[in-house]
């Protein structure tokens, strides 16, 4: 009877057609919204995922993520380094700068300051100049986007093209002279800001007076160490707060999904993406099986079991369900793929396709099961009836 | 007579059925005796409404009545649970429809092939053995097409290999001639004299066609949820 149930389904092309559309409209809604979704969350820790080298960061207990700066003192630097199991420990400025831009105007940027000597923390991708270049006086790097964007010198006549900042251009950051010695690339950040790296003691200098500056404190375990551990003893030693890397991006996932709107405006996406499969998929395939109720009744006039019917369209509707499931998941990729190069946000993970998997998986078990009651409640009298 | 000797097949006492309740209520079946033995074409004719969809519909087991008893083969099908009636449905019971009720989108091969199916032969055998009727009802060559491309008639002589194919011992027919010409009804009807008609096997065919009357062994007459008239065709004699 599996046979026979694959070829009631698919023998009807244009019917299979319509319902395959619907779950691949639904997949394709549910998978891409949630991809984006899951891309502009990651976003949020784009920064800690920018920052590879260090295992654990230490801050003030307070922060709540990334951007939350809450300066410590420098002795916290000598503290951390005294605690066992800590390999290496740096410091890392991190906070908002005014620039003076060459036509006076003024844009606020993400001035992040790096250790003197061995520059942990430095951005993952140097496009042009080196990272060591800033060993220069003075020197800064600029990410890509804000140099060819926010920093660029606007277009001399109207409606030119504005000139991106490059190797040898300058900038004023807080009345300090900074030069540009190379241009970076790094994950897209909620902060729309401009990028800019330097040293540690120069960003100091950069920055408004104040006792404390430095915003983490980046920290290597030793080899082997235990990194749960190691973060509760540099809790302990210093009051502050350690957090593994995976850790911090999860503080800082959690704080957006709870405290902004994103998440609930991509989940009505999703439900949609989800009612909408459903109406269709649901109607698309209930109609199938309206359309051939006397064919259903039939079989079941001619013997066939409430089991057997039952196995015939659970069967049809994992196909369908199957099929369409996969063709979205396709589709979405695709559409990633296309857009890769665009400021859009796109991650699809092993994890998002189950989701979407499941969520057919409902969609199909509701339609099958819309079916079924049909199905099973049809008197086989009818196929009597004209 | 050989046919008042042969074991009786089917046998109705007093059946009544009612559909709807209240203003809706119709009384389909007013107290149905009929006997249907093993060997016999019996006829069911009479006025539209009468009840005879309604009565073969009872006797093949898939409508339970109000009142009254009907056995067949002996069997009280109402009073079988729902799981026992549908296997005795698939083995012993064979279905002719007025649509013919070929599923489209499979072959005739397979359409015929259903009933060993749901029994749950295997595809190959039950394949091999639909196509071996598909020859005695005159189409074995045209096994591999889809119901659509074949005219209503050989669409009916499907339909008579799929009720035989298992080897039921009642067939039941609704109007397996009205919605094909005289003389194709004709053929059909000499085909199932020729097939289905055997000494242990009765067949109940329900019709309005009068020019097919001359198939049947006897005659029953209804109206109005009535038996009203039998008429034996084989001694030319009212039983009554
Ligand atoms: N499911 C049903 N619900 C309500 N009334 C029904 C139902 N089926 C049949 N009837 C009624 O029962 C009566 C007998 O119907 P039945 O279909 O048995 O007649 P029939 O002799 O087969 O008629 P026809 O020659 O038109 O096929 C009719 O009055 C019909 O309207
Ligand atoms: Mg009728």
């Amino acid at each position: 009877m599996r046979s026979v149930a694959i070829k009631m389904l698919v023998g009807d092309r244009a019917r299979y057609l319509g319902i395959l559309m619907g779950l691949t409209f639904a997949s394709l809604l549910i998978t891409q919204q949630s991809a984006i979704f899951t891309g502009l969350m990651a976003r949020t820790y784009g920064f800690i995922t920018d920052t590879g080298l260090p295992d654990i960061w230490v801050m003030d207990p307070k922060v709540m993520f990334i951007d939350d700066i809450k300066p410590l003192q420098d002795t916290m630097l000598h503290r951390v380094r005294g605690v066992e199991g800590v390999e290496w420990a740096m410091p890392l400025y991190k906070g908002l700068l005014k620039a003076k831009l060459s036509n006076g105007s003024f844009q606020t940027c993400n001035v992040i300051g790096l250790d003197d000597t061995t520059l942990v923390g430095g951005p993952p991708e140097i496009v042009k100049g080196s990272l060591s270049d800033l060993r220069q006086a003075d020197a800064v790097i600029v990410d890509e986007v804000g140099a060819t964007g926010k920093l660029a010198r606007p277009a001399t006549e109207p409606g030119g093209e504005p000139t991106p900042i490059g190797i040898g251009d300058t900038l004023e950051l807080n009345d300090h002279r900074a030069i540009v010695v190379g241009i970076c690339r790094g994950t897209r950040t909620f902060q729309s800001q401009p990028v800019i790296y330097t040293t540690y003691s120069r960003a100091l200098r950069f920055a408004p007076g104040e006792r404390k500056l430095m915003s983490f404190v980046l920290v290597k375990a030793k080899p082997g160490a235990d990194q749960d551990a190691l973060c509760a003893r540099i809790a302990g030693a210093t009051g502050l707060a350690a957090y593994t890397t995976q850790q911090f991006k999860d503080l800082t996932y959690d704080y957006f999904m709870k405290y902004t709107g994103i998440p609930v405006n991509f989940g009505i996406a999703v439900l949609l993406g989800f009612i909408v499969g459903t109406a269709i998929a649901g109607q698309t395939f209930f109609n199938f099986t309206m359309d051939n109720i006397k064919y259903f009744a039939a079989l079941k006039a001619m013997g066939a079991r409430d089991g057997q019917l039952l196995r015939m369209i659970v069967l049809q509707a994992l196909i369908v369900g199957a099929v369409g499931w996969g063709i979205g998941i396709g589709a979405a990729s695709l559409f990633g793929f296309l857009l890769k190069h665009t400021e859009l946000s796109f991650l699809l993970t092993w994890k998002l396709m189950g989701v979407s998997g499941l969520a057919i998986l409902v969609i199909c078990g509701i339609s099958a099961l819309l079916s079924l009651r049909t199905v099973l409640r049809a008197e086989p009298a009818i196929v009597f009836k004209g | 007579m050989i046919a008042t000797a042969a074991p009786v097949a089917v046998s109705c006492a007093g059946v009544t059925k009612t559909y709807g309740a209240g203003q809706s209520r119709v009384t389909a079946l007013r107290g149905i005796d009929l006997e249907v033995r093993e060997g016999e074409l019996l006829m069911l004719v009479g006025p539209s409404g009468c009840g005879k969809t309604t009565l073969i519909s009872v006797i093949a087991g898939i409508l339970d009545h109000d009142d009254g008893e009907c056995l067949v083969f002996g069997e009280n099908l109402r009073a079988l649970p729902q799981a026992r009636r549908t296997a005795f449905r698939g083995e012993r019971i064979g279905f002719v429809f007025q649509q013919f009720n070929l599923i489209p989108t499979l072959t005739i091969a397979e359409n015929v092939a259903v009933p060993l199916l749901i029994q749950g032969r295997t595809w190959r055998s039950s394949i091999a053995q639909a196509r071996e009727f598909l020859d005695r009802v005159g189409i074995g060559d045209r096994w591999a097409a889809l119901p659509s491309k074949l005219s209503g008639g050989q669409q009916q002589r499907v339909a008579i290999a799929r009720s035989l194919v298992h080897g039921p011992r009642l067939i039941v027919c609704d109007e397996p001639t009205s919605s094909l010409d005289h003389e194709t009804g004709h053929k059909v009807m000499e085909l199932m004299k020729e097939v289905a008609a055997g000494h242990d096997r009765a067949l109940v065919v329900v019709t309005h066609d009068a020019r097919i009357f001359e198939f049947a062994d006897r005659i029953a007459r209804m109206d109005d949820g009535k038996i009203t008239g039998l008429t034996d065709r084989r001694n030319k004699e009212p039983e009554r």
